[in-house]
């Protein structure tokens, strides 16, 4: 039956060589895409992989008695997916969320046109309470949920400029730190700020593989990549919370500050400036117009007085200079100047007393002639060569006391304040210039500019007969393994013979108990208070009454100092508002109510 | 009893080959569609489920064929033939539209997709036209009818709007060429193949100029009588001449998506939201499989629905990206295998229908498998023909297996072959 026809069966080479070298092209092609070329891995893994960032809780704040000060509360964003989004019955849910139609419709089409398919905030900031009753019945509403959000809280009103405040980071702060991406929170200011390392935590990472549709899927891995976040620390602080919302409640109406130490460690016990605000206020989504609000307030609340206003410390600063004068041992505690009250010259004095004056009484009645006598003698002593080793020598006493520079430590942007240099006066003067020259040092008064904080931190230095510490706020973290700065508990010491701070102290405490005492009226029953008035000239108007303080004497627990600006004497309202911090400190409790109500009602003459 | 010898002499290569991809298939359509609600593979409301039916279906009739006398579908060509024309032509009046094009009728809840029978019948007719005794593939009248007999079924398909269906039938030129019919074709065709994608790569003119210049050089080198200047010239006006058609059809004959799928293959284009998505993530799920592969369902890219019409047209992808290049190369091994099986076979076959009707579904075959796999790597035009065996869809995989079954029955009978 096979008919004798051309054969053309050699023609299956051909068509299998043409089989064999197209599968060979599919092969190598196949062998760039998937083992040649890694850009499709990339690719895939940009496509299908999200990263999803765990937030830790950030860390608590406390005060030194375990006071919650700040923690952190959740408020609920409810998110939308505008294409999931359908057969929402709009009436009731506009009823459920309190709102109108019109903004429902609004929200919605905003949120489409940012995305239908990734999710958006409908609503932000729902309260707890809405929360629980619209989360109940969420699920008739497909394409919505809640997100939960963090915010801080303060449950207390007070230390708003110790604290801080957290905000959204910007664009210089996640160029310094990668750690921060956009919409995270940072320390903005004040404890926040400072310790932001240890408060943030660590985030973690959740790896999810998404659907096409964007959809969460599965743990990429189970979970294998995957990071835990790491909570943040915990921070007790020195702060007294009573003591501090104490002050607070004493400076309202005024403008000046309060600063209490703790004088064994240097902690913080309060730090008041006045006028203050609301720290509540500065949270989440009120944050930026309030803080426009405080920041074109004339009265300038944002301003913290206690570290960063600066005036001339008066006749607290007479502490200082007799201090350094007997320890340059041309005066003794016996030594006596005369004193011819207003006559006396170049400096006369505004007290009247008996004369010739010793130390002790100097003090107490705060005579300027006695300080100008200790001073000059002082300069001009037979020890140093001439007047510019007695000022370096000068120079040198007084800025150990912390004065005339910045602390290094928690406490952000002090100010240095201002203790002339020698060559400020040699500029001055041409070179030429002596004791008289510079004589208004003596009562604290001319080029010398102090801060609130540099005065309680000089009382603290006092009070324990010659050592102080950085003051700062942190007591401890909540976690005892993280230790502490070890410049914070660096005892600086004063060259100064403890004998002439025991001295000096006696004096101090006169002017609480003398019978002249310029502090006499706000003298404490069963505590004992050692002290200086001040009056601060100043040019712009009324004087600023000051006050620097310890107490009890013999082992002082709190050093402090009271600013009151434009209040005229120290003696009149510095010295009743520190020995009610002090009695509210140390009795727990204030038992002069008649002092209190003095020192609340003065507001309105203050002003 | 006599079914027992029938099974007894069947290839048995050929047939693990075919159970081989369609389990393949099975699996790789379980993984694509996969729904962690409906785990289990037989489960009827998920496409893996209905796969697992067309296959017992396939297998059923597979084995049905078997039992069929050897005879049958010589003698049937014609009809069979027929009756698939039939169908292409009813499917212009009755059919449904699914994806832009009408090729689909619908029986109840299955639909049928006629062109996938049509290239069967295609096979048997022009098997049956072949292998008749006094046929002479050299004259002319011979050619013609034969090309008569794939291009009616191509044409008709080509009216319903699925042009790569209708491209399929090209491929039976090649059963034409081993049956005798001049290689010059094969030639011509890769000659046209080439200036089409360089017409479309580079402009018009640069073309012409290189083929003047290959005229230069081949005036220069022949044998310079008359006789065969003209017929260079003839042939370089006929070369121009195509090219400037070509240019013209690309930019008035096809269809603006058609033309942006050349684009993209030829990288004219870089279009990865439109018509160039699938592409895109078909690659990218292909190419994130690495050497070996993520695992069986672990194909993040085609689990999670990267990849459109992944369960169909693009399955290969799933094979890519959860068996790497290992499994994508085993994979094209494995077709090549079913391939040159094929002809194998068919070369060893006494009767010249079982011969050319081997030849013609390994052709079928072929095209499939190269256009497909080409396509989902981005070598060809995103052209909508399935993965034999391996595409979810109940016609396609029946058509597929019945082409097989009835080789193989040709196969076993051939001793009875006088």
């Amino acid at each position: 039956m096979i008919k004798n026809k051309i054969n053309y069966s050699h023609r299956k080479y051909v068509i299998g060589s043409i089989f064999i070298l197209v599968a060979v092209i599919l092969l190598i092609k196949l062998f760039i895409i998937q083992v040649v070329d890694d850009s499709y891995k990339l690719s895939s893994e940009s496509n299908t992989l999200r990263y999803i960032t765990q937030y830790p809780s950030r860390g608590k704040i406390y005060d030194r008695n375990g006071k919650l000060l700040v923690y952190n509360d959740a408020v609920y964003d409810l998110m939308i997916v505008p294409r999931q989004a359908k057969n929402i019955d709009t009436a009731a849910f506009c009823k459920l969320l309190n709102i109108s139609n019109e903004t429902y419709n609004n929200n919605l089409k905003k949120a489409k046109k940012y995305s239908s398919i990734t999710p958006s905030i409908f609503i932000a900031q729902i309260s707890k309470e809405d929360y629980g009753r619209i989360a109940e019945v969420l699920y008739r509403y497909p394409g919505f949920y809640f997100q939960t959000r963090s915010i801080r809280q303060y449950p207390m009103p007070i230390a708003a400029h110790t604290l801080g405040s957290i905000g959204e980071v910007t664009k210089p702060e996640m160029e310094r730190d990668a750690y921060y991406k956009l919409g995270d929170y940072i320390g903005k200011s004040g404890i926040e700020k400072y310790y932001e390392n240890k408060l943030r935590g660590k985030k973690g990472i959740k790896i999810t593989v998404v659907d096409v549709h964007n959809r969460e899927k599965e743990r990429y891995m189970n979970g294998a990549c995957d990071t835990l976040p790491v909570p943040g620390a915990d921070i007790i602080l020195g702060l007294d919370a009573d003591l501090q919302a104490y002050g607070e409640y004493l400076m309202t109406g005024k403008t000046g500050s309060i600063v209490a130490i703790e004088p064994s460690t240097g902690q913080i016990l309060a730090m008041v400036t006045s006028p203050t605000y609301n720290p509540n206020e500065l949270v989440g989504r009120m944050r930026g117009n309030r803080y426009n609000e405080l920041l074109n307030d004339p009265d300038k609340p944002l301003i913290n007085r206690a570290i960063s206003g600066t005036y001339p410390p008066g006749s607290t600063f007479k502490m200082i200079n007799g201090l350094i004068s007997l320890q340059s041992g041309v005066v003794t505690v016996n030594t006596a100047y005369p004193c011819s009250g207003p006559e006396s010259t170049p400096i006369k004095c505004t007290h009247y007393h008996s004369s010739p004056v010793k130390l002790y009484d100097a003090i107490e009645n705060s005579c300027n002639p006695y300080f100008w006598y200790a001073f000059q003698d002082m300069m001009k002593a037979p020890r140093f060569k001439d007047t510019k080793e007695a000022y370096a020598f000068w120079y040198n006493l007084v800025t150990s006391f912390g004065l005339g520079r910045t602390f290094k430590s928690d406490i952000p942007f002090t100010v240095p304040g201002n203790i002339p240099k020698m060559e400020y006066y040699d500029r001055l003067y041409n070179g030429v210039w002596n004791a008289m020259t510079i004589r208004s040092l003596s009562i604290g008064q001319g080029e010398i500019l102090i801060t609130p904080l540099q005065m309680a931190n000089v009382a603290a230095a006092i009070g324990n007969e010659g050592f102080y510490y950085e003051p700062h706020y942190i007591k401890s973290f909540g976690d005892s393994s993280i230790a502490i700065d070890s410049t914070f508990i660096t005892k600086h010491v004063i060259d100064i013979n403890k004998r002439h701070f025991k001295d000096v102290k006696k004096g101090m405490q006169n002017v609480f108990e003398g019978q002249h005492g310029t502090a006499r009226m706000s003298h404490i029953d069963s505590i004992t208070v050692g002290g200086k008035t001040g009056t601060a000239e100043n040019p712009h108007g009324l004087d600023h009454s000051i006050l620097m303080a310890f107490a009890p004497v013999e082992n002082p627990q709190i050093a402090i100092a009271v600013v009151v600006e434009n209040a005229g004497f120290g003696s009149t309202w510095a010295a009743p508002i520190a020995s009610l911090m002090i009695e509210k400190y140390i009795r727990g409790y204030v038992k002069r109510k008649n002092v209190e109500q003095k020192v609340l009602t003065i507001n309105e003459s203050v002003e | 009893m006599r079914s027992k010898t029938i099974i007894g002499k069947i290839d048995i290569w050929l047939l693990i080959i075919y159970l081989a991809l369609v389990v393949v298939g099975l699996l790789s359509i379980y993984a694509a569609a996969y729904n962690e609600d409906f785990p289990h593979i037989y489960d009827m409301s998920q496409n893996y489920g209905k796969q697992l039916l067309f296959i017992g279906i396939s297998l059923a009739v597979g084995f049905m064929i078997l039992l069929i006398d050897a005879k049958f579908f010589n003698a049937f060509a014609y009809i069979i033939y027929g009756l698939s024309i039939v169908f292409l032509l009813l499917v212009l009046v009755v059919g449904s539209k699914i994806s832009g094009s009408t090729s689909w009728i619908q029986l109840g809840s299955f639909s049928f997709q006629p062109s996938e029978f049509a290239k069967f019948g295609t096979a048997l007719a022009l098997a049956h036209y072949l292998s008749q005794i006094d046929i002479d593939v050299t004259k002319i009248k011979t050619r013609v009818t034969a090309y008569g007999i794939v291009f009616l079924p191509m044409l008709l398909v080509l009216a319903q709007g699925d042009a790569g269906s209708a491209s399929v039938f090209l491929i039976f030129l090649l059963v034409i060429y081993r049956e005798g019919m001049g290689g010059t074709i094969l030639i011509i065709g890769l000659v046209a193949a080439t200036l089409f994608i360089l017409s479309l790569c580079v402009s018009k003119w640069y073309v012409m100029i290189g083929l003047a210049v290959i005229f230069a050089i081949m005036i220069v080198l022949i044998n310079r009588t008359r006789q065969n200047i003209l017929k260079l010239t003839a042939l370089l006006i006929i070369a121009c001449a195509f090219v400037f058609s070509v240019d013209y059809a690309f930019y008035h004959v096809l269809k603006p998506h058609q033309r942006t799928r050349i684009n993209i293959v030829i990288g004219k284009e870089k279009d990865t939201k439109g018509v160039g998505y699938n592409l895109n993530q078909s690659m990218i799920a292909i190419g994130s499989g690495g050497f070996s592969g993520k695992g069986y369902l672990n194909g993040t890219m085609t689990k999670y629905n990267y990849v459109p019409e992944q369960h169909t047209d693009f399955i290969f992808c799933t094979v890519g990206e959860e068996f790497g290049f290992v499994g994508s190369s085993m994979l094209v091994l494995l077709y090549l295998a079913l391939i040159l099986r094929l002809i194998h076979l068919a070369e060893r076959q006494r009767s010249a229908f079982s011969r050319i009707y081997g030849y013609g579904i390994a052709c079928v075959f072929f095209f499939h498998f190269a256009i497909n796999i080409g396509m989902t790597i981005g070598l060809v035009p995103v052209i909508g023909i399935p993965l034999p065996f391996l595409s979810y869809g109940g016609t396609s995989l029946l058509m597929f297996s019945t082409m097989v079954s009835v080789f193989l029955k040709q196969d076993a009978n051939r001793i009875n072959i006088l």
